[in-house]
């Protein structure tokens, strides 16, 4: 038998911009078992719901994660609204939705630069980058931020898109589409890129549902499984496919969440043609009583929220189980028997936000 | 902007944030902004870094991952913390695990408020870090009886 030997990995590491540490346990260069330690992003903010009230929360369930910033707070209200059994306005269903899938490509655009960037294509890093400034453009435009915007409120929405901005925005998406393109040509039919991404990380169907897989990652594997069917916002209205791919790698993934930015943007365009007018938000009183569910399809998969209220302002329980969390025992999985150098890009490509995971 | 002699190299290191701020750290980085026309090279290696780019807040399990960080890093040094957490703990600051903002536990040069901190800000804020950068490398200069 070959010497083990043990490498540290992170918390600090210039691949990973977020801190997770692993014991890398190697025989030669090939990993044998990977030991995760976290911890270093918790700050506790399920019990903050004891110190703010419902409606202060939800400023804090935002600052979960500042990538799906908005996605998490429209799971915290809707929540809320279930428990308040208020039914929002169809403009603000929709303007839900055409917020969070713009969240969506913004994410899975964030996603493909680090991926360039961890496998040392430094110029993709930086042109995925600046096609994604234009989707912060258009947050900046329509809410006033750019990665954390706080527009939901239990009830609706706090800001409305005029007609003619949402049409700018349509042909924005146009010409981004373009361009997008382009660059997944690069990422798609590159050799180099392939040979990087190819064969690397399997996750057979079968893991994938043992170990609790979501999102991207689960449907990189062949899993159909979106919790936006469930028809929550206004996605009941809109016919979408659910992507997915069969190779189970490191590639799958990638080609997964690059027909998903497509399918974002068709998505949009419908929602924009189907829009009504009307009300943003309706008016909601009195305190919370009772508990509420609500699953909420984020770009790294499904994340669950749950909220009990007791009658009174403050809230008895918040939970959020992120995707990230269940996604982390695959990891481990397909991190056993990889090449050293294969590490980080397989830690990347479950699109890992570690912030979201340990809240 | 004060003149500068040399090309700082800059360490971020993700704290407690939400990841809100670092988004728009690494946005810096990237063409719309792009803090290397000001000659400042994002690094992985403390060792090799001047300055010290911090998002977040102080909790029980990082205070030692940033104080190695920040002992790693040669003289002299700049601190600079980015968004309100690293400035005092922001919207997590009655969390059980927060201990505070990164003056706590090191000496905070810059401060760049914001929730999250806009890139602009950022830039500004490196900018002036780079300025602190250069004062402290003529300080020290002097106390070893170098010439500047
Ligand atoms: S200042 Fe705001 S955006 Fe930045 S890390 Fe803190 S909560 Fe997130």
């Amino acid at each position: 038998m070959a010497n083990r030997t043990i490498i540290p990995f992170g918390p600090q590491h210039p691949v990973l911009p977020e801190p997770i540490h692993l014991d890398l346990v190697l025989e030669d260069e090939k990993v044998v078992d990977a030991i995760p330690k976290i911890g270093y992003v918790h700050r506790g903010l399920e019990q903050l719901a004891e110190k703010r009230d419902f409606n202060d929360y939800l400023y804090v369930i935002e600052r979960t994660c500042g990538i799906c910033s908005f996605m998490h707070g429209m799971g915290y209200v809707e929540a809320m609204e279930r428990i308040f059994d208020t039914e929002i306005p169809d403009r603000a269903k929709y303007l839900r939705t055409i917020w969070a899938e713009m969240s969506r490509v913004h994410s899975h655009l964030l996603w493909l630069g680090l991926l360039a960037d961890a496998f040392g294509f430094e110029a993709l890093f930086y042109q995925t980058w600046r096609l994604r400034e234009q989707i912060l453009d258009m947050f900046e435009e329509s809410t006033g931020g750019r990665v954390i915007f706080s527009v939901n409120k239990i009830g609706g929405v706090l800001k409305d898109m005029p007609k003619e901005m949402l049409q700018k925005f349509v042909k924005n998406f146009d010409g981004m589409e373009k361009e997008l393109k382009k660059l997944t040509n690069v990422f798609l039919n590159d050799y180099t890129v392939q040979s990087r991404l190819k064969g690397v990380g399997m996750l057979s169907p079968q893991d994938a549902v043992y170990l609790g897989a979501a999102g991207p990652m689960m449907r990189a594997s062949g899993i159909k499984i979106d919790t936006r069917t469930l028809g929550y916002a206004a996605y009941s209205d809109i016919d979408f496919d659910i992507i997915t791919s069969k190779e189970c790698d490191c590639y799958a993934r990638c080609d997964v969440r690059i027909q998903e930015i497509f399918q974002s943007f068709h998505i949009i365009r419908q929602a924009v043609n189907k829009i009504p007018d009307g009300e943003i938000s309706v008016a909601v009183k009195g305190n919370p009583n009772g508990e509420a569910f609500m699953r909420v399809e984020q770009p790294r998969g499904e994340a669950i929220y749950y909220c009990r209220a007791n009658g009174t302002k403050f809230l008895d329980r918040v939970r959020v189980r992120t995707p990230t969390f269940t996604n982390l025992t695959p990891l481990l999985h397909t991190l056993k028997g990889c090449e050293l150098a294969d590490v980080p890009l397989l830690i990347l490509t479950i699109d890992p936000c570690i912030s979201c995971t340990e809240r | 902007m004060a003149k500068v002699s040399k090309s700082p190299w800059m360490l971020h290191y993700d704290g407690s944030s939400c990841n809100g701020c670092d988004i728009e750290v690494l946005a810096c980085l990237t063409p719309v902004y792009d803090v290397e026309r000001f000659g400042v090279l994002n690094t992985g290696n403390p060792k090799h870094a001047d300055i010290l780019l911090i998002t977040g807040g102080i909790n029980t399990q990082n205070k030692p991952v940033v104080e190695q960080l920040y002992s790693q890093m040669p003289e002299p040094k700049v601190v600079c913390a980015v968004g309100i957490c690293a400035c005092n703990g922001g919207v997590f600051k009655d969390c059980y695990n927060i201990i505070g903002g990164v003056d706590k536990v090191l000496p905070v040069d810059v401060y760049v408020p914001g929730c999250a901190a806009r890139p602009n800000a950022i830039i500004d804020g490196v900018v002036k870090a780079v300025a602190v950068l250069e004062e402290k490398r003529k300080k020290y200069k002097k106390e070893r009886g170098e010439k500047a």
